[in-house]
């Protein structure tokens, strides 16, 4: 612990020397340290700058312990007992004792305290798992922190000692249910020591590690408010402030009644004031104006900050760029968290001081504003803004007789809906009234292509129907050898649309011969796509193909199992998704796969892009967000069923369908869900959104029309 | 000629007169779409002098006595009647370390990265077929080389470390695999320069949001180290990103010997001079050494003319 007199001298470590567990839950990341070869300009800057042999320095290389061969005799087996230890199980005593200077189990201090266990292993020394023996017939334990010094000069070591007693006095003084007590100090040769009172349970990183899922907001706001209060007594402690200055994780522990425990005030820094340049390792927790040596409580608010962040966004900020935090808002990773406690936390988080919360006491009071904090026994439900099918009503819907499977068209006044009863329908957009009906003798699946007046629509009669959007006659087929479940799409005067025998057909739209044909490998099921003078689509094998308009292959990307979906392009890359389980964004010019994402289910969903995004679901139940350059997962939403249906993207929201029988509309951004409407049959199709309604089809052989 | 026409010209039926795997042509389909004389193949120009030109220069500097930088570029171009994808490698490396590891580091971490890049991207480029899911992803290539590096410098030159920055171009795409605070910019004609790169230096960073100013970060204790480098000897987080390039596009590799000792308006003005890229590199590395010299410099410059 530190008073703020102390720190008015220029800070220049990155972070105190934390304890390092035993069992690696603290992921250390080492610093590189250029070493440069000297310049004139440099030479006369550097003064405690020692060149070190090694350019990268962790915590474990940065400082070592002396060695100090204990006598053979004095190890002991390891203690009984099952208690749970601070900061982490303890380690095989074997283990231990193959640690440098470490005091081997079963060694007495002061003839008092004998050491059980290694808690953990920090830069300066180890904390002891111990038992006092003043107490005798039963088990009291304590936590005995050990302070090594290795300087070698006798009036620095005495400097460094009386530091840590004037240090361990103050500790001594304070008194707080989240603070240990302290119940004695002293020193041995080179070792000084203080005891502790041994808490039960674990501290708050070894939980984030742990978890599965995501703390709930109420959970972590709790904390917060607990910390708030430690801080606040630290922060108005008299004569002097006194400031935690690297509150982290690690640093809190939970006990066994669920309160937070403050621990490893920061006594290991005292002794850190002659090792000027030796870097340890990039916090992550600590504030800005801490590297220039800058000391305050607002820097302990910031660390509070950092570590919601962590806790709510399980992403540890030691891996991340230092100081990213605002690059990597929490909903990103986390969507079910409130925009009110993100708006707390990020003002906790906020680089220049006097942006951040004044004090303590003020964050606590925002943290209790923050509404998951009202009820906070209860935790938190759903969004508050959901709202159900009870609420919302279709403005119509309308029975085919057997069920929708494919997507909706919307074009002009009509809606065009293919239906397995054998029937492409055109009704009225406003009431969902019967305008047309083409029967074909098949199953239509197809979504209708629409282009010069004209519904183009394949079906599993094998015939490519084109019928007059006015009236619903027939303008031409054309007959291919296959049923047909692709749906047609139109570039330049032709209908391009594949079929089950294979072949992808150019067909031209005023007369229905076909100018081309194009034989592959396996049925073509999706929808082709022309883009920047390529032709792509895929087959059932699993093989998309890119052909020029003259029919020269291009390339070819073979896929580990078939391709249901249809590709969708965006800056280059072409979106697609295979029975493989994986989304691939492939390179439009050579067929590369750029990046490839692995769900946990068949992908025959086909993707939908937008501001950045693509999105798409797969048979596992999930709805994915992935970033459109890097395949980084933005966000997942998890539904009832297999996400077979094709993303649509609508004025900032994603609607899809599920074989739950849902259409869900989630934010688009954070995955939020707005609303889900339930249906009596899965949705397999795509929606169509337009003038705020949102169109699609069910299995229940209902067309929805439902507001946006 | 327009894209109409050559769709047109295109769809025409019969309209291959070679046979190509795959292809069926329709005999019955009528010339209904012809509206004159059109040729079934674009020819899109008549002189292609190769996807882009590269120049680059090393340079000691005037004050250290070696050259701990190293770089590596590699052209694949082929022209021809169905040529493959331009390839490209630009790549430098900034190394450090005690003695004369610092070389040995930042040359091993680019011929083993450059090495893996080529084989698991450019070689199946040549020999054809097709792309495949059991080939991994063009960001996983790129990623896995620098960790596969960052392995190989760790086990042979301990203690010693190198910043990484490349560019892989595969036809009109360039990826960015990059650790450490070398940089790579992207100069697109109309657009003020962007770098692809984020410098994974912590002083930089705390100059960045404006914690320290520029002198205090000089002399600040901290100042060399970089959070993310080759060397490391925990698993390595690489930044990988990517763009589409057009023609008329440059990139502009460098050290930090580069960007530290000449701001960005002076370079931008060196780069707008002109002249070839040999040259504006040769230009690059004389303004560093006129601004002392104090590191070691290096730049790769890369003109792009795509089709």
């Amino acid at each position: 612990m530190t008073e703020e007199n102390h720190n008015s001298s220029r800070d220049t470590s990155a972070s105190t020397v934390n304890l390092q567990r035993k069992r690696g839950l603290q992921p250390t990341r080492g610093l590189s340290q250029r070493l440069r070869q000297p310049s004139p300009t440099e030479q006369n800057a550097e003064e405690g700058d020692k060149p070190a042999d090694s350019a990268t320095v962790t915590l474990r290389d940065a400082w070592k312990p002396p060695v100090e061969q204990e006598p053979e005799g004095s190890r002991s087996s390891s203690p009984g007992g099952d208690d749970a230890f601070a900061g982490g199980s303890l380690g095989e005593p074997d283990e231990a004792a193959h640690r440098e200077g470490l005091l081997p189990v079963g060694v007495q201090l002061q003839n008092r305290y004998k050491i059980l266990g290694v808690i953990g292993i920090g830069g300066m020394g180890a904390v002891y798992k111990a038992q006092d023996l003043r107490f005798p017939g039963v088990m009291r334990l304590c936590a005995v922190k050990e302070m090594i010094c290795t300087a070698s000069d006798p009036e620095v070591r005495q400097i460094i000692v009386r530091n840590f007693e004037r240090e361990a006095s103050i500790l001594a003084t304070l008194s707080h249910p989240a603070i240990p007590q302290v119940y004695d100090y002293f020193t041995e040769g080179s070792r000084s020591y203080l005891v502790l009172e041994f808490i039960h349970g674990k501290d708050l990183e070894a939980r984030v590690t742990e978890a599965e899922g995501f703390f709930s907001e109420a959970q972590v706001v709790d904390w917060a408010v607990q910390l708030c209060e430690v801080l606040t007594y630290l922060h108005n402690h008299k004569p002097r402030p006194i400031i935690f200055r690297d509150l982290k994780p690690s640093n809190i522990m939970l006990d066994d009644h669920g309160r937070i425990r403050l621990v490893d005030f920061g006594i290991a820094k005292l002794f850190q004031s002659g090792e000027k340049g030796t870097m340890i390792g990039t916090e992550g927790y600590s504030p800005p104006e801490q590297y220039r040596g800058i000391a305050e409580p607002r820097g302990d608010l910031y660390a509070l900050g950092a570590t919601m962040h962590h806790l709510l966004s399980k992403q540890d900020p030691r891996l991340e760029p230092p100081f990213s935090f605002k690059e990597r808002p929490i909903h990103k990773t986390n969507p079910t968290v409130s925009r009110e406690a993100v708006e707390v936390i990020d003002k906790a988080l906020e680089y220049d001081i006097n942006r951040r919360w004044g004090s303590a006491e003020e964050l606590r009071r925002g943290l209790l504003s923050v509404t998951s904090a009202r009820g906070l026994a209860s935790g938190r439900g759903e969004a508050t803004s959901v709202l159900t099918d009870d609420i919302l009503k279709p403005i119509w819907r309308f029975a085919c007789e057997d069920e929708i499977r494919g997507s909706v068209t919307v074009t002009g006044d009509l809606v065009l809906v293919p239906s397995y009863d054998h029937n492409v329908y055109a009704l009225d957009i406003d009431e969902g009234k019967f305008v047309w009906k083409y029967p074909s003798e098949g199953g239509v699946v197809a979504s209708p292509c629409v282009a010069d007046g004209m519904a183009v629509f394949g079906s599993t009669d094998r015939v490519v129907y084109s019928v007059d959007l006015n009236t619903g006659q027939l303008v031409w087929t054309a007959s291919t050898k296959g049923r047909i479940f692709s749906s047609a799409y139109a570039h330049l005067g032709h209908f391009f649309v594949g079929s089950d025998d294979g072949n992808l057909y150019a067909i031209h739209s005023l007369t229905g011969r076909k100018a081309w044909t194009y034989a592959s490998e396996g049925e073509i099921r999706s929808r082709p796509l022309i883009q920047d003078t390529l032709v792509l689509f895929s087959c059932q094998v699993g093989l998309v193909y890119a052909l020029t308009l003259d029919r020269e292959l291009r390339w070819r990307f073979r896929a580990r199992r078939g391709i249901l979906a249809s590709p969708v392009t965006h800056e280059g890359l072409v979106y697609i998704g295979s029975l493989d389980w994986n989304l691939y964004a492939l390179d439009s010019r050579s067929g590369w796969s750029a990046w490839k994402y692995r769900t946990g289910g068949a992908v025959v969903s086909t993707a939908a892009i937008a501001d950045d995004l693509v999105f798409f679901g797969s048979a596992d139940g999930h709805i994915y967000a992935l970033d459109v350059a890097d395949g980084r997962l933005v966000w997942r939403y998890q539904t009832g069923g297999q996400v077979t249906g094709s993303a649509t993207i609508y004025n900032g929201a994603l609607y899809i369908g599920s074989v739950d029988g849902a259409l869900y509309s989630l934010d688009a951004q954070s995955g939020s869900l707005r609303w889900r409407y339930q249906t009596d049959g899965a949705i397999t199709g795509a929606a169509q959104a337009v003038d705020g309604v949102v169109y699609f089809g069910s299995s229940d052989h209902y067309v929805y029309a439902i507001p946006a | 000629m327009g894209l109409v026409d050559r769709l047109r010209g295109l769809l025409r039926g019969g309209v291959k007169a070679d046979a190509v795997p795959g292809v069926v042509d329709v005999p019955e389909a009528p010339d209904d779409l012809a509206s004159g004389a059109v040729p079934s193949r674009a020819v899109t120009s008549s002189a292609h002098s190769g996807a882009f030109d590269v120049g680059w220069m090393t340079d000691t500097g005037l004050v250290r006595d070696h050259n701990e930088d190293s770089l590596l570029v590699f052209s694949g171009q082929q022209d021809g009647d169905r040529p493959v994808p331009a390839f490209g490698i630009f790549m430098l490396a900034d190394g450090m370390g005690g003695h004369r590891d610092g070389e040995a580091a930042s040359s091993l971490a680019l011929r083993v990265c450059a090495g893996q890049v080529i084989s698991q991207v450019y070689l199946p480029t040549l020999n054809g077929g097709d792309r495949a899911a059991n080939q991994p992803a063009l960001a996983d290539i790129v990623r896995d080389a620098v960790a596969h590096a960052n392995r190989c410098v760790a086990q042979s030159y301990p203690g010693s470390g190198s910043t990484l920055t490349y560019g892989m171009l595969l036809g009109t795409r360039l990826f960015i695999g990059h650790v450490g605070d070398s940089r790579a910019y992207l100069l697109r004609e109309g657009d003020s320069p962007k770098l692809l790169t984020q410098d994974h230096s912590f002083v930089g960073r705390l100059v960045e949001m404006g914690q320290l100013t520029l002198a205090e970060a000089a002399v600040h204790p901290q100042r060399n180290v970089l959070y993310r480098a080759i060397g490391q000897p925990e698993d390595l987080e690489v930044d990988v990103a990517t763009c589409l390039l057009r023609s008329g596009d440059r990139l502009l590799f460098c050290s930090d010997g580069l960007w530290n000792m000449v701001d960005e308006a002076s370079i931008w003005a060196i780069v707008d001079q002109g002249g070839s890229p040999q040259e504006i590199c040769g230009r690059l590395v004389g303004a560093a050494n006129d601004a002392g010299g104090y590191d070691n410099v290096t730049v790769i410059l890369v003109d792009l003319h795509l089709e």
